[in-house]
């Protein structure tokens, strides 16, 4: 089990700073995100778009200030844990003891919830027995290639990851690639590459159609699609995949036993802490009157929810209040020389 | 003020006065209209506004951007008559627009 001074949860914006302010106060902290990358929102729904209200940055796009805010922190060598979403968290005397998806384990006072609208999770298809089937022949994302070796896969989407799984898979695969509409909205080449592969006969193109149902007892099948013009067909199928992007689910926050309304969790604006003592929400998950959604509210709200950890990660210490431009220890921790 | 219909999947309905300039999509989230998340509060970066518009009304609203369409790939059963409730501008010419919600956002 990891012992830290406070678990952030969300690597988007605000829990990048909150980590940078747990730090510069001489807190260790880590970090815990679904995504496999840093940044959150800001790196997963809007990378391109620029942003026009950080203070200090008339205009930066959201990768860039995902990666200022990496930057800022890389004094620290903070650590990250990517890929995993925290499932559990249980109070335990004076500790929160968190799981994660992958079984990694955290006792620490203080945990910080900055998960923006939840974790980032798979768009699944609308047909509901694609259920039974998930994991063994429908999937939303490929681990292994080899298993679709000479079998029938059906891929639905229209963007760059079924472009290029059709593109890659129909070199030993019968690929069928589905999409609800004529134009794709992959990279350009791709979207050439797949016309030459399905005109050479080596993907089979199937457009303005969508899944209407799947079929098989132990085993998938077979699907039926449907047209715009209300034609059938059945496809015969070994496998199924689905890319239709992330959503952001709450997901297992809404266990934790916090006070939650419209997908936000309460908190107090001392030291945005939620109705559970040492644990805080910050950022676009969090509500009190007044709350803003916007990148720089949860700046402020990760500072002061910092502070607040300090007390139960160091009950016998007095929380003294520095300022970057003078605090020797500050300079120290940050690995910047004195004046 | 313009009217607008939001009728839900399980047919119940609301009729919400929206001033012009709102969109469609801050129509509902302001007024606890259920069904529209809305998650990326109206960037069109997330398909969780998406909503029917009957054809007589659909021809009647400003054509998609390009972004639209390619947002309503990954909607929750996206139709023909798609669209994301962010994108659609209230005006007086939309006074009596109905739009209906999906049963899910995702």
């Amino acid at each position: 089990m990891k012992k830290t001074d406070a678990l952030i949860i969300g690597a988007g914006p605000t829990g990048l700073f909150t980590a940078h302010q747990l730090k510069l106060i001489g807190l260790d902290c880590e970090i815990v995100d679904n995504l496999d990358k840093i940044g959150g929102q800001c790196i997963e729904l809007y990378p391109d778009k620029p942003i026009y209200d950080i203070p200090a940055i008339p205009q930066c796009t959201g990768e860039e200030l995902t990666n200022n805010l990496i930057n800022q922190i890389k004094p620290f060598n903070i650590k990250f844990h990517l890929g995993e979403r925290v499932n559990e968290v249980k109070k335990e005397a004076d500790n929160w003891n968190v799981k994660t998806s992958n079984g990694t384990t955290f006792q620490t006072p203080n945990v910080i919830i900055a998960g923006g609208v939840g974790s980032f999770e798979p768009r699944k298809f609308p047909v509901k027995e694609c259920e039974k089937f998930e994991n063994q022949s429908v999937f939303y994302s490929i681990k292994d290639k080899k298993m679709f070796e000479g079998k029938t896969v059906s891929i639905f989407g229209g963007g760059d990851s079924a472009l290029d799984w059709a593109v890659e898979l129909s070199k030993n695969s019968k690929v069928n690639l589905i999409h609800r509409r004529d134009e794709f909205r992959g990279a350009q080449a791709t979207v050439d590459k797949v016309h030459e592969l399905a005109k050479e006969g080596k993907i089979n193109l199937f457009t303005k159609y969508q899944m209407t149902a799947i079929k098989g007892e132990n085993k998938l099948e077979s699907i039926d699609i449907k047209s715009d013009d209300k034609e059938f067909k059945t496809l015969k199928t070994d496998y199924v995949l689905g890319f239709f992007g992330l959503i952001m689910q709450l997901g297992p926050i809404a266990n934790w036993g916090l006070n939650i309304d419209k997908k936000t969790i309460e908190v107090d604006t001392e030291k945005f802490e939620t109705n559970q003592k040492g644990i805080y929400a910050v950022g676009d998950i969090c509500s009190y009157p007044g709350k803003l959604k916007l990148i720089l509210s949860g700046f402020h709200e990760g500072a002061l929810a910092a502070r607040a950890c300090f007390k139960l990660a160091r009950p016998n210490e007095k929380y003294r209040f520095e300022f970057t431009t003078s605090s020797k220890t500050i300079k120290e921790r940050l690995g910047v020389k004195s004046d | 003020m313009p009217k607008i219909n939001y009728i839900t999947h399980d047919n119940q309905n609301y009729t919400i006065e929206v001033a012009n300039g709102l969109t469609v999509m801050e129509g509902a989230v302001q007024n606890d209209v259920p069904g529209i998340d809305a998650d990326c509060g109206g960037g069109m970066a997330c398909a969780t506004c998406h909503v029917y518009v009957k054809e007589d009304w659909f021809n009647k609203l400003p054509k998609k951007e390009d972004g639209e369409e390619d947002m309503l790939d990954m909607a929750f059963e996206p139709k023909k008559n798609s669209r994301l409730s962010c994108q659609i501008i209230v005006s007086d010419e939309l006074d009596g627009l109905t739009v209906n919600i999906p049963s899910k956002q995702g």
